[in-house]
């Protein structure tokens, strides 16, 4: 068993969503989509935690399974000491209040045909918050008044809002049924940069008042290094490095994290010249590389790359998955003591978070 | 300065819409010199596209080119070419690159059968010459293995080389301009970074000039020369790379640029631009950023400002503009 | 007692179409753009409704007691065909009889003529309207339920229960169904709810298939993950996100089958196991009228006439209906 901290708001531990392929007429499976494979993660209570990756690594996929929307393969899921994953179905339901998601396209995430108001109530109704419609209607006038829409309109359709306002529906929702914990998944990726604007200072505000903690999955670095606390870099599934965003982006240390934060275009317009620095294409989930899921792409790799799985490099604030990890204590140690020595020690040296201003 | 390669003036694009034709696009002129790359940057619906595929004579139906426009190339006026000599420059003189790699190949034949038909169809040529040509370019853009990725499928490609599919396929008849439509925008940020290069790469080895549409700042300062920003159905302000991105005049733009998140801005808020972007026909009546404007005054809501000139390659479309420069 | 059914669900119908305020915005447009038939369903509506209400008593002088005892519905009383049944055959608006030249008892009244029996055409014609009606109407009542439990239910929880429905439905579709619908109705008999529900039987697929194949994209949505996410349950769900937005489909689905309905029973009559009194008898009947000569025709025009307005009173409907939804759908994707 690992040692869990004790004050952590989430915990995950060997997170695995595996999809079967099916093919033939009889249906028989024949290979698995490793959406998720392995991932560890702890959540602090008030920080805000970035999840990031390219398309395929799985990040979604990640936030779906925490919520259940899709059950995980493998692993475990700890929120505030309790074992999600053991629990049933009806059991599960009471949490699913405490988490909630806000979701990337804005016009997919809201029924066409429910209003404003039945969309944003939908939660209240499901767990009886609010002792009658008036009492639920009041409340969302208040939760309208709060994201900055005028509750007047909360007889109108989705589709006469713009891509903004349906996100900031999207976010009273899901405030609605008061939770902890709100995972954002790509919630600011299909705005324009100015309504994005608007959107990560309602973010902003919302946490500092409500004390929310956020998963903020995003594939957007610039977001990354203005909003969260820490960054967790996904690759294929895994999590390649976890770390103070700051210490992320000014000392990456997995080859990953330095090609992705080599790729940005810099808005300086005395620094140019994006080199890319990862190699051809990201693989497919369904035929990950062996060992390191990386190495085929990674300019650095040695031979034992492909052969055996990356350890797990203990960082001052967090790890890196990568064998060429600069100030790794030791020398290819076992990975269930590093997990433990991980999971005991770094986090909680550093503190949670800075309170926020 | 040299006469441009192209030269856009008083573009006006109408659609059907309340009450009659709507302009979407209002009186915007540009110009671009050979081998330079122009990057139009705006938000959606500013109407930026519908720019792009208006000098390609693609406006889809119900759109029109108002007769006052004029769209010169290399000398010609394009809206006064026929349609066959128009065929002839689209894909010849003039190639074009869309935002969606996924959907501008045909899924059932293979990409270097596709570069191949456009080859041919612009030049005379033997098939295995053409085939040739194809495996060139491909290599030109960047494919590994050319020759074995000519039969190959869009399906069996990523999202990255079916991108690099559709530039080879805009470059193979040596265009001396590129139209780039958000081309990187549905891209991995790895693989931006590889289009972004080969973009800078052959622009610089085949002179070609680009015109760039696109949203991100980011890309903007890795391949543009010269940058327009649109908002609302006209330009802005125009500039080179330096000024634009250095010190921004007009206060869209400068908001635009405020609420792109920096780390330096950790802790607190973003600049925000207050509202919405006004839909075509709903257009405030004179400068069409003044309702969210954080400087409008009296003259903003009476009269549409024209171009003040900042300094010999800088220019902005703002009363405030203006009076600073006058005063 | 069917009828008083049919008027209930359309009483239903139309208070939840009333509600949606999707419908309200659009009705108008509906009427706009198809008024003839509208006005046309309307009129079949109304005489089917004139027929379904009956009574017994009234009936003429001269009547044996069974003929007292019969129900008479309104259209019985406006035509009284007990007044003006002629012999035999009489052409249209004709004094005298086809064949013998005798002289009619009602002359010159006769639109469509008079059939073997000498009954009016036109209240023949009149009468097989009801029938119509209930075939399409009630035999939906039947279908759509029955389709959407199962349809929903396999889009929706997938896995096994997907398998057992798509099993069921590609059993029942590799039969022909033409040759069931004459099996079940040999088996169960001739009346008008054995004939609905074997039309139902058989029908039921295309409708299952259908509110399969949205349900599996619907379930997908990212309004439903959001939903599930809020705790909503599964029932809720279909109820509140599901079924919304697959009425539309199968409204359009029900208008364009009801034709098919129709028309599959003038097929049944035409074998001799159709329902009394349907256009389909009469155009049966006209099988061997057609064969004379001179031509017997107003039989069979009249059957025709009615059916050929019927169907395309309820196909043109559906097309006005369909293109109200679709670009609505697309503007309100925006």
């Amino acid at each position: 068993m690992t040692v869990l901290s004790a004050d952590a708001l989430l915990e995950v531990r060997g997170l695995q969503t595996w999809f079967p392929i099916r093919s033939g007429v009889l249906r028989r499976v024949n290979g698995a989509v490793r959406a998720v494979d392995g991932v560890d993660l702890t959540v602090y209570p008030g920080e805000t935690l970035a999840l990031v990756g390219e398309s395929g690594c799985g990040k979604t996929t990640v936030g779906r399974t925490l919520l259940r929307l899709v059950e995980p393969t493998g692993g475990n899921i700890w929120f505030g000491g309790v074992n999600l994953t053991r629990l049933s179905r009806d059991a599960f339901r009471p949490y699913r209040q405490k988490m909630q998601i806000v979701m990337q396209d804005p016009g997919a995430a809201l029924d066409p045909r429910l209003t404003v108001r039945d969309t944003i109530a939908e939660g209240m109704d499901a767990f009886g918050l609010g002792a009658n419609a008036e009492q639920r209607t009041q409340r969302v006038a208040d939760l309208m008044r709060r994201v900055s829409l005028d509750p007047e309109l909360m007889w109108r359709y989705p589709h006469e809002f713009s891509g903004g306002q349906r996100q900031r529906i999207s976010i009273a929702r899901a405030l609605a049924v008061e939770p902890v914990l709100l995972i954002c998944d790509e919630a600011t990726s299909a705005l324009d940069v100015s309504i994005q604007a608007q959107i990560l200072n309602l973010l902003g505000e919302l946490k500092a008042e409500r004390k929310l903690t956020y998963l903020f999955i995003t594939h957007d670095l610039g977001v990354v290094r203005y909003f969260a606390d820490r960054v967790a870099v996904m690759y294929l599934g895994r999590i390649v490095e976890l770390g103070r965003t700051e210490r992320v982006f000014a000392e990456p240390a997995h080859p990953y994290t330095k090609a992705l934060l080599a790729s940005i275009p810099s808005l300086d317009p005395e620094r140019r010249g994006v080199k890319p620095m990862a190699l051809g294409d990201v693989p497919s989930p369904s035929r990950p590389p062996s060992g390191c899921h990386f190495h085929p792409r990674c300019a650095v790799r040695l031979a034992t790359c492909s052969r055996y799985d990356p350890p797990v490099m203990p960082l001052r604030d967090g790890f890196s998955r990568c064998v060429l990890t600069p100030d790794a204590e030791a020398s290819q140690p076992d990975r269930a003591d590093i997990a433990m020595a991980t999971s005991s020690k770094s986090y909680s040296a550093d503190g949670t978070t800075e309170p926020q201003p | 300065m040299s006469t441009p390669l192209l030269a856009v003036e008083n573009l006006v694009l109408t659609f059907p819409g309340e009450g009659g034709r709507v302009a979407v696009v209002d009186k915007v002129s540009l110009a671009i010199g050979r081998g330079e790359t122009l990057a139009l940057v705006g938000e959606s619906g500013c109407g930026k596209s519908l720019t792009a595929l208006a000098i390609m004579r693609l406006l889809p139906k119900p759109g029109r080119i108002e007769a006052s426009s004029r769209i010169e190339f290399d000398g010609r006026n394009l809206l006064e070419l026929s349609v066959p000599e128009m065929r002839s420059i689209r894909g010849g003189a003039i190639g074009m690159i869309f935002q969606e790699p996924m959907t501008s190949l045909n899924p059932v034949t293979s990409v270097g059968q596709q570069v191949l038909e456009a080859v041919l169809l612009h030049e005379k040529v033997s098939r295995r010459a053409a085939r040739e040509r194809v495996i060139e370019l491909f290599q030109m853009v960047g494919i590994p293995d050319p020759g074995a990725r000519f039969g190959a499928y869009p399906h069996q490609l990523s999202g990255g080389l079916k991108q690099r599919v559709m530039i080879a396929t805009a470059m193979a008849m040596r265009p001396r301009l590129l139209i780039a439509d958000e081309p990187t925008t549905a891209l991995d940020a790895t693989i931006r970074a590889q289009i972004l290069e080969l973009l800078r790469q052959l622009s610089a080895t085949t002179g070609t000039a680009v015109l760039l549409i696109t949203h991100d700042f980011g890309v903007v300062n890795e391949i543009a020369d010269r940058v327009a920003v649109m908002y609302a159905g006209m330009i802005v302000e125009e500039g080179t790379r330096r000024d634009l991105l250095g010190q921004p005049r007009h206060p869209y733009a400068q908001g635009l640029l405020k609420s792109i998140p920096r780390p330096e801005a950790r802790g607190g808020r973003l600049e925000e631009i207050k509202g919405v972007v006004p839909r075509p026909g709903r257009w405030p009546p004179a400068c069409r950023f003044a309702p969210r404007c954080p400087s409008a005054f009296d003259r903003c809501r009476a009269e549409l400002p024209h171009r003040t000139e900042v300094s010999p390659s800088q220019g902005a479309w703002c009363h405030l503009v203006e009076y600073e420069v006058h005063a | 007692m069917l009828v008083v059914l049919l008027l209930a669900g359309s009483v239903w119908l139309a208070r939840v179409v009333s509600r949606d305020r999707f419908w309200r915005e659009n009705a108008s447009q509906l009427w706009r753009r198809r008024p003839i038939a509208l006005i046309t369903l309307a009129l079949f509506v109304g005489i089917g409704l004139m027929d379904s209400i009956g009574w017994v008593g009234g009936g003429t002088p001269g009547d044996d007691d069974v003929a007292a005892l019969r129900s008479r519905t309104l259209i019985d009383r406006l035509f009284q065909p007990e007044r003006i049944t002629e012999s035999s055959y009489s052409a249209p608006l004709a004094s005298v009889s086809f064949y013998g030249g005798q002289p009619l008892t009602h002359p010159g009244r006769h639109l469509l003529g008079t059939d073997i029996l000498g009954r009016d055409v036109v209240y023949r014609t009149a009468k097989g309207v009801r029938v119509a009606l209930l075939i399409g109407g009630f035999t939906s009542l039947i279908v759509i339920p029955i389709a959407l439990l199962f349809g929903v239910s396999a889009g929706y929880f997938g896995k096994r229960i997907d398998d057992a429905v798509f099993f069921l439905m590609t059993v029942l579709a590799s039969v022909p169904s033409l040759l069931l619908l004459i099996a079940l109705v040999m088996v169960m008999g001739r009346g008008t709810l054995q004939v609905c529900v074997a039309l139902g039987i058989t029908g039921w697929v295309h409708f299952c298939r259908i509110a399969r194949g949205e349900t599996l994209k619907l379930r997908e949505a990212e309004f439903v993950d959001a939903a599930r996410a809020l705790g909503v349950s599964d029932l809720t769900i279909i109820r509140r996100h599901v079924l919304p937005n697959i009425a539309h489909l199968i409204i359009i689905t029900f208008a364009l089958s009801f034709t098919g309905l129709v028309l599959a029973e003038t097929i049944l009559s035409y074998l001799g196991i159709g329902l009394e009194g349907s256009w389909g008898q009469m155009i049966d009947q006209a099988r061997n009228e057609l064969s004379r000569t001179p031509i017997i025709w107003w039989n069979l025009t009249g059957a025709s006439l009615g059916l050929f307005a019927l169907v395309l009173a309820v196909n043109m409907i559906a097309d006005a209906l369909r293109d109200i939804i679709d670009p609505r759908t697309r503007r309100e994707g925006q």
